[in-house]
């Protein structure tokens, strides 16, 4: 009995190696597919929608909030996953939270840099991404437990997934609300002249959520299966 | 009169909720019960009553540009408020963390039922949200900012009590299956949005 269990012991278990995955197979495309539909952020997930609304009153301001949060998401991503070994799960929100500041200030201070106007005008909304729930939610939900690549492709697709819907509502409120996109005027002037006005509704905040749960709405009535039962 | 001024204006007009969307993730999720809604809601009260003035001491006396030159004058032109962000998360996450093991110790039952939640509040927008917008306003005194804190986490209590209290009730009416839930939390939001709005303008 006791020399058979010492032989059990000593074999090694002969590791057989995985046959290495290509850099874009199936699933990692799946990665970065999903939460642009199925599993949105914002809209199925109910994440990040914190700190993303203020800023739909244009497009400009919301695709730049929009690259902002995609950079922080992959590489927040990439770093937790890379030392999430090491980790101590006690202080593990500290250091999240530390890695993903950090990444916050780079954005900041590039955007400073770079495009001042539309920094003022997100104002305290960049710093904002550090509590956004999109970062900490994938970071906890996927990074914690993933290797680094699938992690970057996930970050991708849930900030792609974000920038979507913020996008989506910028353009539906400033079109109706001012008749620009990206600040070039669409509704042509004749229109004004016959008594077309803008809906200033449209640039007061509360409809960015009422616009959100539209699309909502149309997103769960094309596709039965993300409704909720209650 | 400034402070009271200041309060009014942070709990109605500058609605953490209804006008910057700040704490939604934990709003969407807590507000199906009234009783959850109102410990929540209290936490981050307290949380936000605390973090601003402490934020705002930071901001004074170690962040801004000069603002170490009570320490000698050879440091009165540096400049660290690039490192506020990650200052102010670090104080608040402390902050929760006390108020975490207050209420282990004193409220077991809420404890249990806030869950993952009461943590996450480290998380929630609207705390870090009131620092920052605490050092965008520039606000005069230790005092202004206490009081726009507490104002900002009274405003989100009303916000969070007001919908769980509509949505116990909207359990009986007959939403249309794809907007139940969350889509009609959304535009429920929006219309009281809208009815808080009304409160625009007013100066005391």
């Amino acid at each position: 009995m006791l020399i058979s269990m010492s032989t059990e012991t000593t074999i090694a278990p002969i590791k057989v190696r995985e046959p290495r995955e290509p850099l874009f197979s199936a699933r990692n495309k799946k990665l970065i597919n999903d939460p642009l539909n199925n599993s949105n952020p914002i809209t199925v997930q109910v994440l990040g929608i914190c700190s993303a609304l203020a800023v739909t009153v244009q497009m400009k301001p919301s695709i730049v909030m929009a690259l902002s949060v995609v950079v922080v998401t992959a590489f927040s991503n990439l770093v937790i996953s890379t030392i999430r070994n090491i980790i101590p799960d006690r202080i593990r929100i500290i250091v999240q939270l530390t890695i993903v500041a950090a990444l916050v200030i780079l954005v900041d201070q590039v955007l400073k840099a770079f495009v001042y106007d539309v920094s003022k005008q997100l104002s305290v909304f960049v710093g904002l991404i550090i509590t956004n729930c999109i970062v900490m939610g994938r970071l906890e939900a996927f990074a914690m437990g993933n290797k680094p690549w699938p992690s970057f492709l996930d970050g991708i697709g849930n900030g792609l997934g974000y920038g979507l819907i913020l996008v989506l509502v910028s353009a539906v409120r400033e079109f109706f609300g001012s008749g620009k996109l990206m600040g070039v005027q669409l509704v042509p002037d004749s229109f004004y002249k016959m008594g077309y006005f803008n809906n200033g509704f449209m640039i007061l905040p509360p409809m960015a959520l009422i616009i959100v749960g539209i699309i909502i709405w149309i997103q769960r009535s094309r596709n039965r299966k993300l409704i909720e039962l209650n | 009169m400034e402070h009271v001024n200041i309060f009014v204006k942070a709990v109605f007009i500058e609605n953490m909720i209804f006008a910057y969307f700040l704490g939604m993730c934990s709003y969407l999720a807590i507000s199906k019960t009234v009783k959850n809604a109102v410990g929540l809601g209290s936490a981050v009260i307290f949380v936000l009553a605390v973090s601003v003035p402490v934020c705002y001491l930071m901001e004074n006396y170690l962040l801004k540009a000069g603002a170490l030159s009570w320490l000698s004058e050879d440091y009165a032109n540096l400049d660290l408020s690039f490192l506020s962000f990650i200052m102010y998360i670090a104080v608040i996450a402390a902050i929760t963390q006390l108020v975490e093991m207050a209420v282990e110790k004193f409220a077991p039952a809420l404890y249990m039922a806030l869950g993952i939640f009461l943590p996450l509040i480290a998380v929630n927008c609207s705390i870090l949200g009131g620092a920052l917008f605490m050092q965008e306003r520039e606000y005069a005194s230790l005092g202004e900012a206490t009081v726009f804190g507490l104002g900002s986490g009274v405003g989100w209590f009303i916000a969070i009590v007001s919908i769980a209290a509509i949505r116990e009730k909207i359990r009986y009416s007959n939403v249309p299956a794809p907007l139940r839930g969350l889509g009609i939390a959304f535009i429920l939001t929006g219309l009281m949005g809208i009815a808080f709005m009304s409160f625009m303008g007013i100066k005391i």
